[in-house]
């Protein structure tokens, strides 16, 4: 028989209420919340550190489209142009840009005295303001239009990058106590000039769509040659690295045989996307250049180191494509009769589509920012200055990319190329941002759930 | 011919093949398609197949060939006081090919006739100047060895083009002939088409192990040659990281590697609490509206290019670091720490926050594997829910975990733009973080860009130094899905 019987003392714990907490439940709560805020926190820096990004490359990019420009009326005096007056082109031609530096000195006085603007600065200096590149632009103008010699014709120059940093705020009067690019006599100048009209700051298409500039002239460089090379690498990348993917991800998830050598090769992928890319870099600088001699800087060989950098993610987006392509349709394509090729180029293959293109715009909007391979088969330290006019050209002749341009900026003296610099992450990171965009939203309209 | 011109004639037939072969099938059947073996297209795909295949791959392996071939006779004929004055037999043979294109250019633009560019002789002819005019700017002028062996490469060339051309069109007519001959109506083209795009598919495939093959290759050869120019023993076991042009360079890879370890860590250690602690709340606590909202845009920090963190390390952290912790004077905590703005700690804060996805993101996919009926045991225990997950959830996803980690750690080692913008260029071991130090892949880039030269010790070290990263970051990926594989708990 079981004695039951109440133990005479009662348990330990005195405090037998519901409805208050003991002292280790309240702090089995506590350590509760605390690892709750710790999540809270984590994810909190986190984003917070995504909003700085974002926020110091929009805060530091954007001036980058905007330029100081100045206006004047250059008269272009046949005595200084075109003595014999025959206007022909070559006797024009004769005359340097050097040749053309008074005529630019003439206007920026005519300019000063016009509206009054009081100043001991000699005519010299005055033409300091504007770029190096003005004299260039007169040149390039009468060499085309002969005839408007003799008559005086409105032009916008581009004004000298301290002239622009002053107008944004990078440049100020103690800031320029060492300068030998400007002075403070001429940041007068320039202030009775700005509220005259005569410079102002306007939108810079020439960023955009412009080439590269000496490290002297900050304010002439632009993406636009730059955006050409990666645009020719990523054809190269696209018409190499898809049907390469694909046909080998068909082959690897329909048709390989389950042994050794299939499973060389499926480790073989997933270790080559781990890869640092510079190894691709070196890899790219041994085969393609040391020894197949293709010439060094060419999109063509960037766009080769990029598609054996980039076939792994395609191969993997591929295959988890096929993949979901459920059984079912290839058994019903072979019950009809197709051949196994057959199924999966007219079946599989299509049904696929949607995802194979996502996977490889991804693949490809990686390659778009990747920098490290491309310092080493030489797409930096040269001026990428003029845009190929060819297919051919754009492939083999030298040029830059988008991220190799940013750095390059970047590595330069003159702080104004950091604001170009963090004006081409913003046009990078459009690209980039268009392209997932458009990645994301194939997928949700193309994709099946079967 | 020029190889487009030949690529042009290759495809038109080709096309020709593929609607002669087709017709020729339906003419065997009488035009009536249903007495044929297969459908009139494979007909038509096994010409087309028969020509382009064997002459479009023929054409590129001779393209690759080729130039190999040549420049060994070439370089071979080369005589050997040359070479001595030049230094390097890469540098003479540089100037030879320089001079060949040269002469090409020169004739294309009808500066000399095909006849009278073979026969040039520096006596008679300033071939510098010549060239000069055509734009192609020689270093210095030609001596008459040189402009021999650039005849001798040129005559090469041009027969090897000839023949190059004549063999890919004899291959393509041969495969026409042949295989219009096969075409009957019992012929069984269809197979033959798939034999052969499996054989393609194949050969993509396979062009991951040669990627593999060319990248273990094309570093190993290379160091070889860095070994028999420097010793292994400085270049594993020495102290110093001191390349000079005067030939005594001292090449360790050790303080490189202490850089790149301790700038890796100190990433991780950044990297690792958010990301892993991010996971956590978004797979354990966070509601729907959270995580769809805040695992994206997480997200977004790993699709950043990494050229951006570094400008960001160079122009925004670095300078942050410099004002906070001194530059000589006090800084705005009063020291004196830092001497300039790159340093361990910039690289390494800044690339934590661009590993931060990359942990959380893994570690999410590795909690969530962890099957509910293992919370759910635990809560019914009385457990709360931070108990839970560091005694049930956790333990059982930590080799998932630790596989999340040391892959982010391959990462770290093997990333290049951060380092090269943010850690600076001075090679040394230095406990402190504030100190600017330089890693294996900054070494790399600094001796590869610019002018290189395959013959000294200091252009090659980098591929040494590329092949020590490459085993280093591959070995962490191996050791990482063995982790993985091995550990994991098998639940269903």
């Amino acid at each position: 028989m079981t004695d039951f019987s109440p133990s005479s003392t009662p348990p330990a714990s005195v405090q037998t209420s519901l409805l208050t907490l003991s002292d280790r439940t309240k702090k089995r709560n506590a350590n509760e919340r605390r690892f709750k805020a710790y999540g809270i926190a984590a994810i909190s820096v986190g984003l917070l550190m995504l909003l700085v990004l974002v926020v110091t490359i929009f805060g530091r990019g954007t001036g980058a489209f905007q330029q100081t420009f100045v206006t004047l009326d250059v008269a272009l005096l046949e005595s200084k142009l075109d003595k014999t007056g025959a206007r022909n082109i070559e006797d024009i031609k004769r005359v340097s840009t050097f040749g053309y530096a008074p005529l630019v000195k003439g206007a920026m006085s005519a300019a000063i005295e016009e509206h009054g603007v009081s100043t001991s600065l000699k005519s010299k200096q005055l033409a300091g303001l504007l770029s190096k590149s003005a004299v260039a632009q007169l040149r390039a103008y009468v060499l085309a239009n002969p005839q408007q010699i003799g008559e005086t014709v409105e032009f916008r120059f581009l004004a000298q990058s301290r002239v622009d940093g002053y107008l944004k705020g990078r440049v100020s009067r103690d800031s320029i106590e060492n300068d030998k690019n400007i002075s403070v006599a001429q940041l007068d100048v320039v202030d009775a000039l700005v509220a005259a009209g005569v410079i102002e700051k306007s939108f810079n298409l020439d960023f955009i769509l412009g080439g590269d500039a000496s490290d002297q002239r900050p304010e002439a460089a632009g993406m636009g040659v730059s955006m050409l090379g990666s645009f020719f690498m990523m054809l190269v990348v696209l018409a190499l690295a898809l049907p390469i993917g694909v046909a080998a991800s068909i082959y690897l998830e329909e048709f390989a045989p389950k042994n050794w050598i299939t499973d060389i090769i499926e480790v073989n992928i997933a270790n080559l996307a781990a890869v640092p890319s510079i190894v691709y870099g070196i890899l790219g600088l041994a085969v393609f250049i040391n020894y197949m001699h293709l010439p060094m800087s060419a999109p063509l060989v960037g766009g080769l180191v990029l598609t054996l950098m980039t076939l792994p993610t395609i191969i993997i987006s591929t295959r988890a494509a096929l993949k979901a392509v459920p059984p079912s349709i290839r058994d019903a394509a072979l019950g009809v009769g197709a051949s196994k090729m057959q199924s999966v180029f007219h079946h599989v293959l299509p049904l696929a589509a949607p995802g194979i293109l996502t996977g490889t715009i991804i693949g490809l909007a990686q390659a778009l920012g990747e920098t490290a391979p491309l310092l080493l088969i030489g797409m930096v330290g040269f001026i990428a200055s003029n845009a190929p006019e060819t297919l051919g050209e754009g492939l083999l002749s030298p040029n830059s990319a988008m991220p190799a341009q940013i750095y390059e900026w970047a590595k330069r003296a003159d702080p104004a190329f950091y604001e170009r610099a963090w004006g081409g992450i913003i046009i990078l990171l459009l690209f980039l941002v268009t392209m997932n965009t458009v990645a994301v939203v194939l997928r949700r309209r193309f994709e099946r759930r079967w | 011919m020029p190889t487009f011109w030949l690529i042009v004639i290759l495809l038109a037939l080709t096309a020709c093949g593929f609607f002669g072969g087709r017709r020729r099938a339906l003419a065997s059947a009488n035009g009536n398609p249903r007495d044929l073996h297969s459908l009139p297209v494979y007909y038509g795909a096994n010409v087309a197949m028969s020509i382009a295949i064997p002459a479009l791959m023929t054409l590129a392996i001779w393209l690759l060939v080729q130039p190999m071939v040549i420049e060994t006779r070439v370089s071979a004929s080369l005589p050997s006081e040359v070479i001595a004055e030049n230094t390097s037999i890469g540098l003479v043979m540089g100037d030879v090919r320089r001079l060949s294109d040269g002469l090409d250019e020169a004739v294309v633009q009808g500066i000399f006739e095909e006849k009278q560019s073979f026969a040039l002789n520096t006596e008679a002819t300033d071939v510098r100047a010549a060239l000069g005019t055509v734009g192609v700017a020689l270093g210095s002028d030609v001596r008459p060895e040189v402009l021999a062996a650039a005849q001798q490469y040129r005559q090469l060339s041009s027969t090897g083009k000839r023949a190059m051309t004549l063999v890919c069109l004899m291959l393509a007519l041969g495969g026409l002939a042949l295989s219009l001959r096969n075409t009957n109506k019992t012929f069984r083209a269809r197979n033959v088409v798939e034999r052969g795009i499996l054989a393609l598919l194949v050969l993509a495939a396979s062009l991951a192990i040669l990627t593999t093959v060319g990248i273990v290759f094309s570093m190993l050869f290379e160091t070889i040659n860095f070994f028999g120019l420097h010793t292994w023993r400085d270049f594993f076991f020495g102290k110093t990281w001191a390349p000079n042009f005067r030939g005594d360079s001292e090449l360790s890879m050790l303080p490189l590697l202490w850089g790149t370890l301790y700038i890796s860590a100190i990433a991780l250690l950044v990297a690792v609490p958010v990301g892993l602690f991010a996971a956590i709340y978004l797979s354990e606590y966070a509601g729907s509206a959270v995580r769809s909202f805040a695992k994206p845009l997480l997200e977004i920090l790993a699709g950043i290019p990494t050229i951006v963190y570094g400008l960001f390390a160079l122009l925004t952290v670095g300078p942050l670091l410099l004002k906070l912790f001194g530059q000589g004077e006090e800084g705005l905590l009063g020291l004196t720490w830092m001497s300039g703005a790159t340093s361990v700690l910039t690289a390494g804060l800044v690339m934590g926050i661009m590993l931060i996805p990359f942990v959380s993101s893994l570690s999410d996919d590795i909690i969530n594997a962890v099957p509910q009926t293992l919370r759910d045991g635990s809560l019914g225990l009385g457990a709360t829910k931070s108990e839970t997950i560091r005694q049930v959830v956790l333990p059982a996803a930590l080799p998932g975990i630790v596989g999340a980690i040391l892959l982010a750690a391959s990462r770290a080692i093997g990333e290049t733009m951060i380092v090269v913008m943010g850690a600076g260029a001075i090679a040394k071991f230095s406990a402190n973080p504030f100190d600017s130090m330089t890693t294996i892949t900054t070494r790399v880039v600094s001796q590869l860009t610019g002018d290189t030269d395959f013959a000294s010790p200091e252009t090659l070290v980098a591929f040494a130094l590329g092949l020590s990263l490459f085993v280093l970051t591959l070995g962490l990926n191996v050791l990482a899905l063995y982790i993985v594989r091995k550990y994991r708990e098998q639940y269903d």
